[in-house]
């Protein structure tokens, strides 16, 4: 057992090195770019498995607080006349913090509902906002778009440096949150939550309030990640900011990956990202990369719904229990009664 | 005032088209317990068929649904044979994601075809208009109006007045319990969805003789049905054509009285208090899923 744990801790080192070392080893601005986009999806699939992984409460409308965080940020920087730099990156998490306050309201009126009615409610809210950043012109600039200053010094190769570890910084961060709340009671109650609802009520797990909290995690950490993105393109628009592909792309991610799983967000935001990068590339102009980006997502839900993380594990365990039933079978009878429960 | 009236005429006017777009919308969710995300899109998908026949041949939009309808129910039989069917485990989540998906594709292959340029479906109704109370109506609104009444009635004909009707709302009302009694509910779903999209193919056209569309129409559009099903409880159709027509008409009005850009956000608003006053919608019970 020890040994696997020193293996995992080995990998996790290695692949926190690579990580950091991105723009090291590939310093070309068109590498970086993807790197970037990469990690800023890294951090929406795993903050976004927060609520539709643990709680099993899907949120299309999770581009709303992306967009939110963008035009927060946007808005504070331009007021506030901050100069282009680092120093914006420090009102990143002011701009979470008010993502976080907007699901507080949010979620409150669309957690009234179950499962299926909050799916469309979050897709209303979602072009709800969207209708607000166009029509409250004299705030958002509306359907012209919101400029955010932009850093002239970093030059060349240097641009999407600082971006970069932004995003991996925020990436880490969903991902000790997210770790940290599957380890919790709090975590518990959540996974309680999407087994049955009403067992868990029952049980005493005060329902409402821990979706409610996870919505807000989960909303607050993808408005930072928007914030970052919004002073990286420097502009703006309702329909690319809130964009209902955005959403989408993040639950995409977490099934591919594994729903309620740590790594399958991570997996499946590295899998597909650079992926949908290039189709945009070289499909965008015809529309067709949408074609191809349905039929991934069809793919993926008809033939693999539970995801790559969990369908390998499995496979794992079951080589696993294969290789161990010669002498030490009985030995490992009770840990095989424990794997069979648990579904 | 006057325009208050001509709003609240408008309104009850696009309010039965959007009736018969959330009716299919609607019965697939009280059949299957899906929620339809592409929708929207099969919309979209009718008004650019009828408009493919229209250029072609140059005959009238409305001759179009002649073709129209068979075409979209065989195809709603086709998704949900595909698409649907296989789901096994967590349908409602499952469903969201693949109709969604659908509905990506879907624009993908309209804009591929036609482009992201805005058509729109012309005929001589579509200008000429004739006077009452003072002020002019165009007569599309009032043909799409009769073919959407025309459609909705012949729906809940079908419902309420025959067996297969009688199959459909067994399946609606307890799947598993109409199973036992002998309904082949596979086959019930399979039409159910077919006649949903039939009626996304007839609001198409009027949708396509009363706006401008593009492939990436279906968005707004679907916020707006969903929203509308919601507000008339998910499932049932006569919550369905009241939520449409007090959306519309609010909308309608609002365009006067406030402006036009922030009708639409009327629409959401009603849906926030809906929520908070009461969460199951209109006509909608609260069922206790999974028990």
């Amino acid at each position: 057992m020890s040994r696997t744990v020193a293996l995992k801790a080995l990998g996790l080192v290695v692949l926190a090195v690579l990580a950091l070392l991105v723009p090291v080893l590939a310093p070309d601005p068109a590498t970086t770019n993807v790197a970037v986009f990469t990690m800023m999806y890294v951090g929406l699939a795993t903050a976004w498995n927060i609520m539709g992984g643990y709680t099993g409460y899907i949120s299309l409308g999770h581009a709303a607080f992306f967009g939110f965080g963008a035009y927060s940020l946007g808005l504070l920087l331009n007021q506030l006349h901050i100069a282009p730099g680092y120093g914006p990156f420090v009102l990143v998490p002011v701009a979470g913090l008010l993502a976080a306050l907007l699901a507080v309201g949010i979620g409150w009126v669309a957690l009234r509902t179950r499962a299926a009615t909050f799916v469309i409610v979050t897709i209303a809210f979602m072009f709800m906002l969207q209708l607000l950043a166009e029509n409250l012109v004299k705030l958002t600039g509306g359907g012209a778009g919101l400029s955010l200053p932009y850093p002239r010094d970093w030059g060349g190769d240097f641009f999407n440096t600082p971006y970069y570890y932004a995003m991996l910084a925020l990436a880490v961060l969903a991902l000790v949150v997210s770790w940290w709340i599957r380890r919790s009671k709090f975590g518990l109650g959540l996974l309680a939550i999407r087994d049955d609802e009403d067992k868990a009520l029952a049980v005493g797990v005060p329902t409402r309030a821990f979706k409610l909290t996870a919505f807000v995690i989960s909303a607050g950490l993808v408005g930072m990640i928007g914030a970052v993105y919004g002073y990286y393109v420097t502009f703006i628009y309702p329909q690319f900011v809130i964009d209902p592909l955005i959403g989408i792309s993040m639950v995409l991610m977490v099934f591919l990956g594994g729903l309620g799983t740590l790594s399958g967000p991570v997996l499946g935001a590295v899998l597909l990202e650079p992926a949908q990068l290039q189709f945009a590339y070289h499909f965008g102009a015809s529309r067709l990369y949408l074609v191809l980006y349905s039929a991934v997502f069809l793919v993926v839900i008809l033939l693999m719904p539970r995801g790559i993380v969990p369908s390998v594990a499995d496979l794992w365990h079951r080589w696993r229990r294969r290789r161990a039933a010669g002498p030490t079978a009985t030995a490992r009878g009770p840990r095989k009664a424990v794997k069979a429960a648990s579904p | 005032m006057a325009l208050v009236l001509e709003a609240v005429v408008l309104g009850v006017l696009i309010g039965g088209v959007y009736a018969l777009m959330a009716s299919g919308l609607t019965l697939i969710f009280g059949v299957m317990r899906i929620i339809n995300v592409g929708h929207g899109a099969l919309v979209i998908l009718g008004a650019y068929l009828s408009f493919a026949l229209f250029r072609s041949l140059h005959i009238d939009p409305f001759l179009t649904l002649v073709v129209t309808v068979p075409a979209m129910f065989a195809l709603g039989v086709l998704i949900q044979f595909i698409f649907i069917r296989p789901l096994r485990t967590d349908r409602e989540a499952l469903s969201v994601l693949v109709t969604y998906a659908l509905a990506l594709g879907i624009e993908g292959v309209l804009g591929y075809i036609f482009t992201t340029n805005y058509v729109e479906l012309r005929a001589w109704y579509e200008t000429a208009s004739f006077p009452i109370f003072g002020f002019y109506i165009t007569w599309v609104y009032v043909f799409g109006f009769v073919l959407c009444l025309a459609v909705l009635g012949a729906l809940f004909l079908m419902l309420y007045r025959t067996p297969f009707g009688g199959a459909v709302r067994a399946t609606m009302l307890n799947r598993t319990a109409a199973q036992l009694i002998g309904v082949d509910v596979d086959r019930v779903s399979a039409l159910a969805f077919g006649v949903g999209m039939a009626t996304a193919a007839a609001g198409g056209v009027v949708f396509g003789l009363t706006n401008a569309f593009n492939p990436g129409s279906h968005y707004d559009l679907i916020s707006r049905l969903l929203t509308i099903i919601v507000l008339g409880g998910l499932g049932s159709l006569r919550g369905a054509v009241i939520a449409a027509l007090i959306m519309l008409i609010t909308t309608e009005v609002a365009a006067v009285l406030i402006s036009p850009v922030w009708a639409s956000f009327v629409f959401f608003a009603i849906l926030v208090a809906v929520l908070i006053v009461r969460p199951q919608g209109l006509y909608g019970v609260r069922v206790r899923e999974r028990i």
